[in-house]
């Protein structure tokens, strides 16, 4: 059992030390038959940054996310993580290695309670096996109360939307906004480095995407995650993003902070067209 | 048959069509029965009557032609010729006729039914609801008539193997063919009123008419049972007088028995349920206590009730506790982590095979005549590694394809066993046999010939199942396999590794139907490659549908209606006049259950919440509303989007 969970951000000394990057990826490129869904990329991520990825619709957003975790395979290019290459992992074995990830459309494990949900994403950090369920060892007693009490605590982060009755309530039951944040209890309960959140604030009312947002930066200034965001609304990437990149057609067209990209004429071009005078 | 005597038959026509749903102490019966009365007793707005010659005539018809066919399908089934011998009710009821009749019956009061539809009322029950049933219930006793027509008078023997006289004669009564033509438009008739009537009764009355028709039913069709169970417990000077001679229950004492139910009926009216919710709302400790104490109780009652019983009735309950170890394992697989597997019965195999050549002297090439104890470990290690070899490359797929190469693999398993190139080892076609009983320390010998012996080995095994599954469920490793059942690919990015869990799942199955066939072989003392044909494949994973996948009470309650009351693929079950047709039955059965109550007979929670997710979610969305929070929830309503 690691301990990593109070300590998240602490750096792995061999690999990284101040703001050495923790993702990178080198001429990373996805094709899809003839089509290149990522182009020779090069994007990186550092210790306690977030970073945003914005783009029209069909720039390579989710291909990234996706190629990060291990869920497509890569047509060429490399991927590291603290400094060592992910290229031939399991996305159970990138997930180990700590990154974690939301999905766009959400995907709970709908008939699994909200603990549940939580708990079976420790899957990795916990070790007991067949032997220690059938014969109640001390070790496994102890293993599922701390898996418990961990899950609590990740659902307790979202002040009291997820908490009491709801633990015991099966995912489906919740409303959208809450299942949002489900994923994202999720995603924290692998003991993540690196969280990688796709769109999450689509579907939500402004209150609750304002709310969401705030999450966000506490994440980071609480857990110590690093996180990439891709977002559409662009108060939102403000917001948050130390830093912004811009994808389109699959590669990188402009990086920086949220001001300099947004004057960018060439991101106005991408979301706007030719012959658009800058809004 | 008279005439005067139709009503009764009429009454007592669910009998045979809902023994299956179980036995009176199964828990699943009553559950069924609440369901159903749940849904119509809240008629609180109701509209009057519809006219009586406003009928629906284009359903009637339609449910009509359903009957006919069903009628001519079971008669020409040979279904009727064979149950005749078989009385019900001494002189007036054969279960021959039951067969038939229960056709029109629930096709006339199919017919009444109405949709609720929430804030139209319903129409209040009246003629209308019996006329209808009348009319549905003549044109399906036509049926007969014109099969009874027909069969007089054409010979079509040659592609319909029971178009026989014997069948005319039976429909005739013994009488000519008008009379029977006659007979079964007034009897269609009959029936279909006595279905539509049961629209009229309320739902009080209507359960106590239930309690009592089932009891009579259960009692007159489980006659074999109720014998034997006579005979241990040394009333028989009662079933002397209740049943008669040559089987059936006596006219008076189904009366009696009756007259007795419906008291008790009465009387009970609602503690049933109310005990049930008592027991669902405890919760903390006194819930443990009170689930301590009945599993106590279920446990006590099932060592000692065997001392009181014959051999026919432990031979059954052995069979029976053979299939629940089978489907307890296939539902680690399928119910727990959603791996359809359609070739569960090569681990049955596998163990059988193994358990044989490690036990009997007779065995082929290698044959160290071990103990059954020592033998076990051994089984235990090859099925599990058996359960890898053919897990491996089988788990990397998926859904429909998973299915059919699990299928495959089955077969494959016993073709082995059968073939000439093992044959020096396995003993091929001729199968090994002589094979020993099982050695349980000093406890003496469990074989074929003590019954009841096996029946406890079973019953210490099945133990240790329910305990492996319950534990395992509540594990990390369980959650990891709910985890892939909801949805493969997320699991693994939430760092599951999903072929290990999915292989886990696979040997831990394997491993619980070794159990099964180890004891299989040392009770019936020889195993043969026909013993594993695909069917009984089919016929566990039936039982785990019907019971309730991932429920364990559930696949208990499955074994124990299906292979108890219908017989199992080689077994014969309570019902043994149904054995040739028990197929026709489990079909029919799968998609009633299918239809009726798809989450099973007893669901598991996660199941019954999968299957009505909308219902759930409403009442969590009002629970929300009451909620404090004072924010909205609803949050469909998008931002406007904002663009640099």
């Amino acid at each position: 059992m690691t301990d990593t969970m109070s300590h998240p951000s602490t750096p792995n000394a061999n690999a990284v030390n101040g703001t050495a990057a923790l993702l990178e990826t080198r001429k990373l490129s996805v094709d899809f038959g003839g089509l290149h869904a990522l182009d020779g990329l090069d994007f990186e991520v550092r210790e306690g940054e977030i970073v945003s990825v914005i783009g029209p619709n069909g720039a390579g957003k989710t291909t990234l996310f996706n190629a990060i975790t291990a869920t497509i395979e890569l047509s060429s290019g490399d991927i590291l993580f603290e400094g060592a290459s992910m290229m031939g992992l399991d996305p159970n074995k990138v997930t180990a290695r700590g990154i974690a990830r939301t999905f766009q459309n959400v995907r709970l494990f709908a008939n699994m309670t909200v603990l549940e949900n939580v708990m079976v994403s420790q899957h990795c950090r916990t070790r007991q096996h067949a032997f220690g369920a059938l014969f109640y060892t001390p070790a496994f007693r102890r293993e599922e109360a701390e898996i418990r009490e961990r899950a609590e605590k990740i659902l307790s982060f979202f002040g009291n939307r997820l908490v009491g009755y709801r633990f015991d309530q099966p995912a489906f039951t919740l409303s959208y906004a809450n299942r949002r944040r489900l994923e994202i209890a999720r995603a924290m309960a692998t003991e993540p480095k690196l969280i990688l959140l796709d769109e999450p604030v689509a579907g939500m009312n402004p209150v609750e995407s304002a709310e969401l947002t705030k999450l966000v930066g506490r994440l980071r200034d609480e857990w110590g995650f690093a996180i990439v965001v891709i977002e559409h609304h662009m108060d939102v990437v403000r917001e948050v993003s130390d830093r912004v990149v811009v994808l389109d057609h699959g590669t990188k067209i402009a990086e920086g902070e949220y001001e300099e990209v947004s004057n960018d004429p060439q991101v106005i071009e991408a979301y706007l067209g030719h012959g658009n005078e800058p809004s | 048959m008279t005439d005067s005597n139709s009503p009764e038959v009429a009454a007592s026509e669910p009998g045979p069509d809902l023994t299956p749903g179980g036995t009176p102490d199964t828990p699943g019966t009553p559950g069924v029965a609440d369901l159903a009365e749940a849904g119509e007793t809240d008629e609180t707005l109701l509209s009057p009557p519809r006219p009586v010659f406003a009928q629906n005539w284009k359903r009637i018809l339609s449910m009509g032609a359903v009957g006919v066919g069903a009628q001519i399908f079971l008669a020409l089934s040979n279904m009727p010729l064979r149950l005749d011998d078989r009385l019900l009710i001494k002189p007036i009821l054969s279960l021959g006729y039951v067969s038939l009749l229960f056709v029109p019956f629930i096709a006339g009061n199919r017919v009444g039914h109405q949709i609720q539809r929430e804030g139209i009322p319903m129409h209040a029950a009246g003629l209308h609801e019996i006329f209808g049933g009348v009319i549905c219930g003549v044109i399906a006793g036509g049926g007969v008539s014109l099969l009874s027509v027909l069969l007089v008078n054409f010979d079509l023997r040659e592609p319909l193997v029971n178009w026989s006289p014997m069948l005319a004669e039976l429909l005739a009564f013994g009488n000519s063919t008008a009379f029977a033509v006659f007979i079964w438009l007034l009897l269609g008739g009959l029936a279909g009123a006595a279905g539509g009537a049961m629209r009229l009764v309320n739902p009080k009355a209507r359960r106590v008419v239930v309690t009592m028709v089932l009891t009579v039913g259960f009692i007159s069709v489980l006659e074999s049972l109720v014998m034997d169970l006579a005979e241990g417990l040394r009333f028989e000077w009662l079933t002397e007088r209740v049943y008669a001679r040559r089987g059936g229950l006596n006219w008076n004492w189904a009366l009696i028995l009756a007259a007795f139910s419906g008291l008790v009926a009465m009387l009970t009216r609602g503690r049933v349920r109310q005990a049930r919710e008592h027991i669902a709302s405890l919760e903390g400790a006194s819930r443990a206590r009170t689930n301590f104490g009945l599993i106590i109780l279920t446990g006590a009652i099932l060592v000692i009730l065997p001392l009181f019983l014959g051999k026919f009735t432990n031979e059954l309950l052995a069979n029976v506790g053979l299939f629940v170890l089978l489907a307890l394992g296939l539902n680690v697989v399928v119910g727990l982590a959603g791996i359809l597997d359609l070739g569960y019965v090569a681990f049955f195999a596998v163990g059988s095979y193994s358990a044989a050549v490690l036990t009997a002297a007779t065995s082929p090439r290698i044959n160290p005549e071990m103990p059954w104890l020592v033998a076990l470990i051994f089984v235990v290690v090859i099925t599990g590694l058996v359960g890898l070899f053919i897990g491996a490359p089988v788990i990397r797929m998926r859904g429909d394809y998973l299915a059919i190469v699990t299928l495959g693999f089955g077969e494959i398993i016993r073709l082995l066993f059968l073939s000439d190139w093992l044959a020096d080892t396995f003993g091929g076609s001729q199968g090994i046999t002589m094979i020993p009983g099982a050695g349980i320390f000093g406890l003496g010998s469990v074989s074929g010939t003590e019954p009841r012996n096996v029946f406890y080995l079973v019953l210490a095994f099945c133990a240790l199942a329910i305990y492996i599954s319950w534990r395992l469920e509540r594990s990390r490793l369980g959650r990891a396999w709910m985890a892939v059942r909801e949805d493969e690919t997320v699991a693994e990015a939430m760092g599951i590794n999903t072929v290990n869990v999915k292989l886990m799942a696979f040997v831990v199955g394997a491993i619980l139907g070794s159990f099964s066939g180890a004891i299989f072989s040392a009770k019936v003392g020889s195993v043969f490659p026909n013993s594993f044909l695909i069917l009984v494949s089919i016929v566990i994973l039936v039982v785990v549908i019907f019971g309730g996948m991932g429920s364990i009470p559930g696949v208990i309650a499955g074994s124990a209606v299906l292979i108890g009351v219908l017989g199992g693929p080689r077994q014969p079950g309570l019902l043994s006049e149904f054995s040739e047709y028990k197929l026709l039955i489990y079909g029919a059965l799968l998609i009633w259950m299918m239809l009726a109550r798809p989450e099973g007979l007893i669901p598991s929670v996660r199941r019954s919440r999968e299957l009505h997710q909308q219902e759930i979610a409403q009442d969590s969305w009002l629970r929300e509303q009451l909620d404090e929070e004072a924010e909205s929830t609803a949050g469909n309503d998008q931002p406007a989007r904002a663009t640099a």
